[in-house]
């Protein structure tokens, strides 16, 4: 056994290492994930019954999942749902909330500016700049197709 | 070169004090700690500021069980897990003694005791006074997400350990007498190299400080008169279920003998059926307060004769780690002693 060199500490680190359970834990997500989406869907159903424009009605139910998130977390429980959920509280509009609520607590005692103010998108914030690029990007692409007459308006 | 630092003079314990958390008083040692504060908050308004009341408490409890006055420390050498070590500032200060703060990531309680036993040793200081803290949100919010970030943990994540040791030392005759602790010492120390943990994985430290333990204890036995047989343990800081396997696999194949008598403070902290705490307890309290509740104590009343305390650290930051920089690994032994009769 080679103890000194790097590829071999390598190889007893990986030989010793429990992995993490993919299939476990995507099944949680897809789960939760879905959960989280037929329940949106149920309160989209509620906004439109009563006489709510449909366009309102979808930002009305991401509004009521990012303030229940954010209560959940300020509460201190949407961590321990998200232990088990994993990317099924992560991916929906849920994570993003979570992400920028739990920074805010966190910072608060540093001030408002400098702490919560300056911290705030910490975690979030590749979600900001990566989907604000990528939605440029996107754009971009339909821009060109559209222009070029490759697809119709 | 010799590694082996034999006291001519070696120190006694005189007095030790375990603090810690909610999730400490429901572990195994639970019961065996000074104090526990089951709102991790400690009367404070931010978790660095608890970490730091932790460390006074600690010291406050290890001072009273001897009846000595902060007055008679002439030293007081302490560290934690935070940027510049501040918890120790903000804690200790008070005390006013004449203070060294070191950075050992979470080998530091016994990187603490080894420089004081040979400050003590070598007669510089009659009594002196170590402490160590970690507390779980202030690490978890300075080296990982925010607390109340739902994200799943990897089965090879440790749980920094919300504890604090305390643990006060002496040569004074007239000291050490008064005092209801006296036999146990501190008789030779070996201190510990940089060892490459050969990743860069902030969620495998266990397995990035195991081979630090490995060489640390290898090279113990090399070059000392002692045996492994000699020892009632060998105790390792916080190297988790993960790096213990790591340490077991290797000294099953270099020394066999040492690894029936390991032992990890890490392993020992928390009910691992009852908590989320993955592959175990991690942070420099963890092995502080393991020594101060559980293995002093047995060393003071004779249970146990020898044991070779190796705390281990993890020597990293957000940043190195990022960066892509290996974990390295630290792992210094002190041998303790006991007088018992």
């Amino acid at each position: 056994m080679d103890i000194y060199s790097l590829e071999g500490k390598k190889k007893i680190i990986k030989e010793h290492s429990p992995k993490t359970k993919t299939l476990k834990n995507s099944c949680f997500a897809f789960l939760t994930g879905g959960v989280i989406c037929l329940l949106a869907e149920a309160l989209r159903h509620t906004f439109l019954y009563f006489d709510i424009d449909s366009k309102d009605a979808l930002t009305l139910v991401g509004v009521t999942f990012i303030l229940l998130a954010s209560s959940l977390t300020a509460l201190g429980v949407f961590d321990k749902i998200a232990r088990h959920a994993g990317a099924g509280t992560l991916v929906p509009i849920t994570g993003f909330s979570n992400a920028i609520t739990s920074q805010a607590i966190d910072s608060k005692s540093e001030g408002l500016v400098l702490g919560l103010g300056a911290k705030i998108f910490t975690v979030a914030g590749p979600v900001i700049l990566y989907g604000i690029s990528s939605g440029v990007l996107y754009g971009l692409i339909y821009f060109i197709l559209l222009s070029t007459g490759v697809v119709a308006p | 070169m010799k590694r082996i630092k034999k006291l001519n003079t070696p120190p006694r314990f005189i007095s030790y004090s375990a603090v810690g958390g909610y999730e400490e008083k429901r572990g195994p040692l639970g019961e065996l700690f000074d104090l526990c504060d089951e709102s991790d908050t400690f009367g404070q308004k931010t978790w660095e500021m608890a970490e730091g009341e932790m460390g006074r408490c600690a010291l406050n409890l290890a001072l009273s069980k001897c009846n000595l006055s902060h007055e008679s420390l002439e030293l007081l050498i302490a560290g934690d897990l935070q940027n510049q070590c501040v918890a120790t500032s903000i804690g200790l200060g008070t005390f006013g003694s004449p203070f060294l703060g070191i950075y050992g990531a979470c080998s530091t309680c016994t990187e603490a005791l080894l420089i004081l036993s040979s400050m003590i040793g070598s007669g510089a200081v009659n009594t002196g006074a170590c402490v160590t803290t970690s507390h779980n949100s202030a690490a978890e919010r300075q080296f990982r997400s925010p607390i109340e970030y739902g994200g799943q943990r990897s089965p090879t994540a440790q749980w920094t350990s919300t504890a604090a040791g305390s643990f006060i030392l002496s040569r004074d005759e007239n000291i050490i007498a008064q005092s209801k602790f006296s036999s146990v010492e501190i008789s030779d120390f070996m201190i510990g190299r940089i060892i490459d943990g050969a990743t860069a994985d902030a969620s495998n430290m266990g397995a990035a400080m195991s081979f630090a333990a490995a060489e640390s204890i290898l090279e113990y036995f090399e070059e000392s008169d002692m045996k492994v047989r000699d020892f009632d343990f060998i105790v390792t800081g916080d190297l988790g279920k993960v790096g213990s396997e790591i340490l077991k696999t290797i000294l099953d194949d270099r020394l066999p003998t040492a690894s029936a008598k390991h032992l990890d403070c890490g392993n020992l902290l928390y009910d691992f059926s009852r908590r989320d705490v993955h592959s175990g307890a991690s942070g420099c309290g963890t092995s502080a307060s393991v020594l101060a509740s559980f293995f002093l104590p047995k060393l003071e009343t004779g249970d146990l004769r020898d044991v070779l305390f190796l705390s281990t650290g993890a020597l990293m930051s957000p940043s190195s780690v990022l960066q892509g920089n290996t974990i390295k690994g630290i792992a210094p032994v002190i041998h303790l002693h006991s007088n018992a009769v």
